[in-house]
């Protein structure tokens, strides 16, 4: 039976238009859009397509999820029947089966939007206190003999610190102030043994820390009382909490932020062999420093020798020989030069004497006539006819009588 | 440097490497006599010795420090 007052003016919708109306209607609403629910797991499914499938249900209500294989390897992990958790996503229609679902694509532990809250205005807090500042923050030492470790002596932390700090620097000693890392006591225990540390121990650098955990199992490391004795802390303080991408206000609080319990360690001493190398090149240094130094004193040595050896009466006597032999070298000359000079002096007198001699003359062909007395006869007026005359030439003399005179034309 | 009678084998790592730099910058930077260079070079290398030996020989200590105060060696 047809209810006539509905009417025949409407026209039907198909099925797939309903759904689609539907699923336009829920995916434009803001609240639908962006939206966390919380409940628990059942029914979790992971098939071949790499979607994964699950129902979060309360007490009396449960809807269908679907995790797009997109954020599906991210998120499985996170995950599993029977927990509490919060998810992340926005609502929509399957429309094949007319079925709306949460499309989730974020999984957060059940208490961990609120604990975000709360470390977001603690952090604030603090910060505006100055606990965080750079300039608050000091140094750690390089070669630190006694560290403290503050943490679990049951956690895999302890042993992964005390594993790298062997290995690198075994000469260090090392105190374990136990402290339960997680858990409502943990604040307490952890803020106590840092001060114990502090007043009985007196390390040079405390590390402090814990493995890898949710963000719960993280909390203590978030504690407004650690965080305020991190800050406080006589010694300097090497936070390593959870892992890389965890961040803690201890860290922020901490002198040095480490990535993990193991990075902590390795922060805070130097590497063995990094010393045995400086310790080669010490050693590579000194001998060097002993070659020059040894050869310094070669030198000084040979200077000093020689120093010696011109106040030496050996020396002495060699120096005087040496000027001895200079002098009479020089005389030497001396005496050559002016016999040198003499003879060629003589030679040169004895040249003008000779060219001067009349007989020289006579060699070569002329001759001197003299009179009876010796006197040179040089005119015909000292001539008379009949007188006689000596005529001289080179190998001897001729007696003459004057025969003629006759004057010059 | 004044004359340390102090027998190498009974400084600690710390006090070893302490002195090898006190040695090495003595001879860097100041002139001794030569038989004072060497006999810092001497105890310079012996002190190097001294250091790798108790790098290769050092033993850990772990100890935990109870609530009392007091210190027990920490079983691993």
């Amino acid at each position: 039976m047809i209810d006539h007052s509905i009417g025949f003016k409407q026209q039907a919708y198909s099925v797939s238009d309903l759904n689609a109306y539907i699923r336009a209607l829920l995916e434009s609403n803001e609240n639908l859009m962006d939206i966390w629910v919380v409940g628990e797991v059942s029914n979790f499914s992971k098939p071949r397509s790499g979607h994964i499938y699950f129902t979060l249900k309360d007490m009396d209500a449960s809807v269908r999820c679907v995790i797009w294989r997109v954020h599906a390897n991210r998120l499985a992990g996170a995950f599993s029947d029977g927990m509490r958790v919060e998810v992340h996503g926005y609502v929509s229609v399957y429309e094949g089966g007319g079925q709306y679902q949460l499309y989730v694509d974020g999984i957060r532990a059940v208490g961990e939007g609120r604990l975000y809250q709360e470390f977001l205005l603690l952090k604030d807090k603090l910060a505006a206190e100055g606990i965080f500042e750079e300039n608050r923050k000091r140094p750690i030492p390089p070669e630190p003999k006694l560290i403290g470790i503050v943490t679990s002596p049951t956690a895999a932390a302890l042993q992964d610190m005390l594993k790298s700090l062997l290995s690198r620097f075994p000469m260090v000693e090392v105190v374990l102030s136990p402290a339960s890392v997680q858990g409502e006591a943990a604040p307490a225990e952890i803020v106590k043994a840092l001060e114990r540390l502090n007043k009985l121990v007196h390390p040079d650098v405390i590390l402090i820390g814990r493995g890898g955990g949710s963000l719960e199992d993280l909390w203590a490391f978030n504690d407004e009382q650690v965080v305020r004795a991190v800050a406080a802390s006589e010694a300097p303080v090497i936070s390593g909490v959870g892992h890389e991408t965890d961040f803690s206000l201890t860290d922020f609080a901490a002198d040095m932020r480490a990535p993990t319990p193991t990075g902590a360690a390795v922060m805070a001493v130097p590497d063995i062999s990094d010393i045995n190398i400086l310790l080669n090149g010490w050693n590579l240094l000194l001998e060097q420093m002993m070659v020059n130094i040894l050869e310094q004193q070669r030198l000084k040595l040979k200077e000093r020798k020689n120093g010696l050896d011109l106040l030496s009466p050996g020396w002495q006597i060699k120096q005087r020989m040496q000027r001895l032999d200079n002098s009479s070298l020089r005389m030497d000359y001396f005496v050559n030069r002016y016999f040198l000079q003499q003879r060629q002096q003589l030679e040169l007198t004895e040249e003008k004497i000779t060219s001067s001699d009349p007989r020289h003359i006579l060699g070569r062909g002329f001759a001197l006539v003299e009179d009876k007395d010796g006197s040179v006869i040089t005119t015909i007026k000292r001539v008379q006819l009949g007188q006689d005359i000596s005529v001289y030439v080179s190998d001897g003399t001729i007696s003459a009588d004057v025969t003629g005179v006759k004057e010059k034309e | 440097m004044a004359k340390k009678p102090v027998s190498i084998e009974n400084l600690n790592y710390e006090q070893a490497l302490a002195e090898l730099e006190e040695i090495i910058s003595n001879l860097e930077n100041e002139p001794s006599g030569l038989e004072r260079s060497v006999a810092m070079f001497e105890r310079g290398k012996v002190l190097i010795q001294h250091c790798q030996k108790l790098l290769d020989s050092a033993e850990m200590k772990v100890q935990q420090l109870e609530e009392d105060g007091s210190m027990s060696p920490l079983e691993e």
